[in-house]
């Protein structure tokens, strides 16, 4: 995977809901709100995944979605990073034992940060973008 | 023309195009900081439109499998060039050489023109063998044959004044230029030219594919619409090709309805590179004027109309507004 800066300047990011209660949505758009104002880091919300560089996924992926959310993983155009939202995204939560999981995320896809709460607060969420950001220039630097 | 006039024209066409990309992302940059600031919000960097392109330059290219390749490919190329060819018929603040197709080339000519990036979107959106891009590529067909009756009615109301004042090449935009509409009419008339005005200022959005009249890229009903499949160096080719059009379309409006020059009005008599720089400035301090209130305010204030709700907007209000203009223009000659 080819890093660079200016991926880490202009992040657009996918939602994908992989079978969630709808807790993690709530808070991931309230992220993009005026009061927490992501643009300033340049990311916006993209309706296809073939704009995408970051795809945000939320719940435990279902027996349904495991297929589409593999599909739309593919159908990112490299480079691409994975964020996994939520507790069920991160370890299958309060789900972790029904018989309608494929997952928890990381089963079906490659997950590069986990950010955990149920669901987690924007704060939580703009942390875990952050921490990407650090960790691609860290990889920009060292390359 | 003779081989050196092809050679001048062709490097010109070079620069604008440059300059063109430049100012056009330059002012998708203020665009945006305006709208940020609008909404409480501290807002992206200027220079992000420049980021995104960049980012997009590093981007996989992809090529979905139901695509037809070479008009999938093919399609940003003609959008961004059709776009930057317009330019070179219309006239910037009467700085000498500009345009570069100067006498080539008339109002008819720009409209027809200005159909050419929409059709490259729609061929590309339409080769991109995906459900959601035909829909976007046929609702970009349904707001262009919508905008196409105001904008029409107001540059035959232009054309007509001319005409009927007896003044040679109605159609130029040099004409227009020469002698501002404005000083033309009476007060008939110039309640006429606000009307049209307002409609060429509305026009602009739907030109441009911004909200309200952004149906056939609806994000959130339609992922995309035309663009859906686009990503990479292609997305990046159509992005830069909306900007130039920005640029096109508010310098249209520009010279249509305010071709003064600061030099004119304040009667500098100075240097010929000193007064150009001034009239530059001053030509582009109004195309951001014109883009903040028929693009930034605009989509600030309004959610996104439905596709009818498009097409009745631009034919029985707009349409109705520009045919009012009109006849105001053309009843002012009889008193």
């Amino acid at each position: 995977m080819k890093l660079s800066q200016t991926l880490g300047k202009s992040l657009w990011a996918f939602l994908f809901n992989s079978g969630s209660c709808n807790g993690c949505e709530i808070e991931t758009v309230a992220t993009v709100t005026p009061r927490y104002d992501l643009e300033r880091f340049g990311i916006k919300v993209v309706g296809s995944p073939r704009h995408a560089d970051i795809l945000l996924i939320s719940g435990p992926v279902t027996r349904k979605m495991a297929p589409r959310l593999r599909r739309v993983y593919e159908q990112m155009p490299d480079p691409k990073i994975v964020l996994c939202i939520g507790a069920c995204g991160t370890s299958g939560g309060a789900f972790y034992d029904s018989y309608t999981l494929v997952g928890p995320v990381d089963q079906v896809v490659p997950v590069d940060m986990y950010v955990p709460g149920c669901p987690p607060r924007p704060e939580a969420i703009i942390d875990g973008v952050v921490k990407i950001l650090a960790r691609l220039e860290a990889a920009e630097k060292s390359a | 023309m003779s081989v050196n006039e092809i050679l001048l024209a062709a490097g010109g066409a070079l620069i604008m195009a440059f300059f063109s990309m430049v100012g056009g992302l330059w002012f998708a940059g203020i665009d945006r900081v305006l709208a940020a600031r609008m909404q409480a919000r501290i807002g992206p960097p200027v220079r992000q439109p420049f980021l995104d392109i960049a980012k997009l330059m590093i981007k996989q290219n992809v090529v979905p499998a139901n695509a037809i390749p070479w008009l999938f490919n093919g399609a940003p190329v003609v959008a961004l060039a059709s776009a930057v060819t317009i330019l070179l018929y219309i006239p910037m603040a009467g700085i000498p050489g500009l345009p570069i197709l100067q006498g080539h080339g008339d109002l008819v000519l720009i409209m027809y023109l200005l159909i050419l990036p929409a059709l490259a979107m729609v061929a590309g959106g339409l080769a991109a063998g995906s459900p959601y891009a035909t829909i976007g590529a046929q609702r970009e067909m349904v707001t262009m044959i919508a905008y196409e009756l105001p904008l029409a009615a107001t540059i035959i109301a232009f054309a007509w004044k001319f005409a009927s004042l007896g003044i040679e090449h109605p159609f130029s935009l040099a004409t227009v230029a020469a002698q501002p509409v404005w000083t033309l009419v009476g007060p008939v008339g110039f309640m006429g030219l606000l009307l049209l005005l307002v409609t060429m200022l509305l026009v602009v959005p739907g030109e441009l594919g911004r909200i309200p009249f952004d149906a056939p890229e609806a994000e959130t009903e339609i992922a995309g619409g035309l663009l859906v499949e686009y990503s990479g160096r292609n997305l990046a080719l159509f992005t830069l090709s909306l900007a130039v059009k920005t640029i096109v379309v508010t310098s249209l409006i520009v010279g249509l309805f305010f071709p003064w020059n600061l030099t004119d009005i304040l009667a500098v008599a100075c240097c010929a590179t000193t007064a150009a720089m001034i009239n530059l400035a001053f030509f582009i301090l109004k195309l951001l004027v014109v883009m903040f209130f028929s693009v930034t305010l605009v989509r600030i204030s309004v959610a996104r109309f439905r596709i009818n709700q498009v097409v009745d907007v631009y034919w029985k209000i707009l349409g109705v507004l520009a045919l009012l203009g009109m006849f105001l223009v053309m009843a002012d000659a009889l008193f």
